[in-house]
């Protein structure tokens, strides 16, 4: 065990290092660098330019910045926002909870709703239900989420009134428990979707894999009830493997939540990339870029770490 | 019991499961067949319907602004600036599917050269390429795709070929997985022996008999191309405005929500319905390429 978590951590490092190498690259050799925002300030002569650049570092040649820029980040310092000098640790801390909220709750939905449909499937495969979750998933894994959000808006907002068309709480009130749920509901469903999709179909596969076991056939010859034998027995076999399916799933996650966020007005880190792109601030698209692949590498050890501990038959190696 | 009763018995015993199993064939088939026949009267209508249709894409008509749909000719009614929503519906169908077919051409080929070297070269080679895959794997694709869009100046090109840049990957690993396996079979082993050189076996051996999961995969690259373009465009990095793209069709869309909801309706089941599409057809085909691999 130890040694596998060794290897694994020392593996997830080099990606790490991989991963900031190809986010530096694509950044920095990309033209319109964040000297472009000045471009068209009246009155900045071409030395001053220069001379910005040379304070911000950006005329030395790209493998010194970026060692310059991995040292510093190796000791804490992940650099401070172009835009508002903030750092950048703090900028992304202040969105961090947002978005993590919203993921979580489209996590919930997935599992719960997503395991329900693919137990039901398995069940009664090929039936009627089995037939239309089968095309409904194929068809919710081709719908565009940031569309689904414009006609969920549209449906419940719009029309219905019964939900804000965006935003955490209500503007200018105090927030209560109760508001922030009722504005969670719209974005956390429609960022459950595709995910729903996935679980379901990944669920149907691992639940009639285990309902053709013999386990199962010894616990319906002992006499018990077909619902234990389903929901007790083979329901809790079929759920190990989608432990690994929760890890693999964080940076779909997090690619919907962008999105959601922005038709959604919600403000996470998905909405903090898009406003930084358009002010080229680096650092803070690079934090945001190394934070989404931390979390994708931290979500697939502790995956992999707990289907052991869920799992004595999984020997980690 | 004569013999012929016992045949007919064993028919019948064995009617009941395949038969369950050729439904559910037929059902996928049928999802198969209906998502080609929907591409191909997409991109015939892309192609020849703004020509049949009396109103040019780019035409604004301020009398006519916001005109609900069917209203006097406009089908699908019309949008902000009184241009007719049908003619650059079909318009932007042009460049979205352009852009799909184009990004899964370049990112397949891509993604096939990287797997087949990895798989065929083993060792360093693999673990270094596949290292890079599973780095980029690690971003979520759409951080990848915004920060190289806003960065570059946005043309159908470009756009197809930052897609493709941030498609290949699923590719590369089916290949590479595909190639693996392949190599240690008596074929390439025998082509190794009489001395083939290794370009030989790559191109001539390894890749046609990889050819089945490549055709999958790089149906269901399309779908997620048609996707990819939808994003970037809404989010203001890809396509831009005069040109019409489904994508960029929407991203005005929002604000008119309640007044004209159909700007955001009908763009949007454009997409959904391509991508769809793609999905079925890959799904079918994966269906039809693994039987035949079960009968052999």
């Amino acid at each position: 065990m130890a040694n596998f978590l060794l290897g694994r951590l020392l593996q997830s490092l080099v990606l790490l290092f991989i991963v900031s190498i190809i986010g530096f690259a694509v950044l920095h050799l990309a033209p319109g660098g964040p000297l472009s925002q000045f471009a068209l300030v009246p009155g900045l002569s071409k030395e001053d330019l220069a001379r910005i650049a040379h304070e911000m570092g950006l005329d030395r040649p790209l493998p010194v910045q970026y060692w310059e820029w991995l040292t510093r980040l190796l000791g804490g310092d992940w650099g401070h926002s172009y835009r508002d000098n903030q750092p950048v640790l703090a900028v992304i801390g202040g969105r961090l909870s947002a978005t993590l909220e919203l993921m979580g709750a489209a996590i919930l939905i997935s599992v719960v709703v997503g395991v329900w449909i693919g137990v039901m499937g398995a069940i009664r495969s090929y039936s009627i239900f089995d037939m239309l979750a089968t095309v409904g998933a194929m068809v919710a894994l081709s719908i565009p989420t940031f569309w689904f959000g414009l006609i969920v808006i549209y449906a419940f907002s719009v029309h219905l009134g019964w939900l804000p068309p965006g935003n955490r709480t209500t503007v200018g009130s105090e927030s209560t428990f109760l508001d922030y749920l009722h504005h969670l509901i719209a974005p956390a469903m429609v960022l459950a979707l595709v995910e729903v999709a996935i679980w379901s179909r990944y669920m149907r596969a691992s639940m009639l894999d285990v309902i053709n076991q013999d386990y199962i056939r010894t616990a319906r010859a002992k006499g018990l009830p077909e619902r234990t034998v389903l929901w007790h027995h083979a329901l809790r076999n079929a759920l190990l493997p989608m432990i690994a399916l929760a890890g693999v799933e964080i940076p779909t996650l997090l690619g919907g939540a962008l999105v959601t966020e922005t038709v959604f007005t919600w403000p996470g880190m998905g909405r903090l990339l898009l406003d930084s792109l358009g002010y080229r601030d680096y650092p803070v698209v690079m934090g945001i870029l190394m934070f989404s692949a931390l979390l994708a590498l931290l979500g697939n050890l502790f995956a992999d770490i707990f289907a052991a501990v869920a799992d004595p038959r999984i020997r980690l190696t | 019991m004569s013999s012929a009763a016992a045949i007919e018995s064993v028919e019948t015993a064995r009617t009941v499961k395949p038969g369950s199993r050729a439904w559910r064939r037929f059902c996928r088939h049928r999802l198969a067949l209906f998502g080609i026949a929907a591409i191909v009267l997409m991109v015939l209508a892309s192609v020849v319907g703004p020509w049949l249709i009396p109103f040019d894409q780019l035409k604004i008509d301020i009398r006519h602004r916001f005109a609900p749909p069917p209203w006097e000719g406009h089908l699908f009614g019309t949008d902000m600036l009184g241009r007719d929503l049908l003619v650059r519906l079909l318009m932007a169908g042009r460049i979205s599917l352009s852009i799909g077919f184009l990004a899964m051409i370049v990112s397949t080929a891509f993604g096939t050269f990287i797997g087949v070297t990895a798989g065929y070269y083993g060792g360093a080679i693999r673990v270094a390429l596949m290292r890079f895959v599973d780095a980029m794997l690690c971003f979520p694709s759409i951080f990848l795709l915004l920060i190289l869009a806003a960065f570059i100046q946005p043309s159908v090109a470009t756009i197809t070929l930052i897609i493709a840049a941030t498609s290949w990957m699923e590719v590369a690993r089916v290949v590479e997985g595909q190639v693996r396996s392949l190599r240690e079979r008596d074929f390439i082993l025998a082509a190794e022996m009489i001395g083939a050189p290794g370009r030989y076996v790559m191109l001539r051996e390894l890749l046609p008999n990889a050819i089945g999961p490549i055709v999958v995969a790089a149906t269901l690259t399309v779908a997620r191309a048609v996707l990819m373009e939808a994003y970037v465009s809404f989010l203001g990095y890809g396509i831009q405005a005069p040109m019409a793209s489904w994508g960029n069709m929407l991203n005005n869309a929002q604000q008119y929500l309640g007044s004209a909801p159909w700007l955001a309706i009908f763009p949007g089941l454009m997409i959904t319905l391509s991508v769809a599409s793609f999905n079925f057809v890959g799904d079918g085909l994966r269906d039809a390429l693994d039987a035949r691999l079960d009968l052999r």
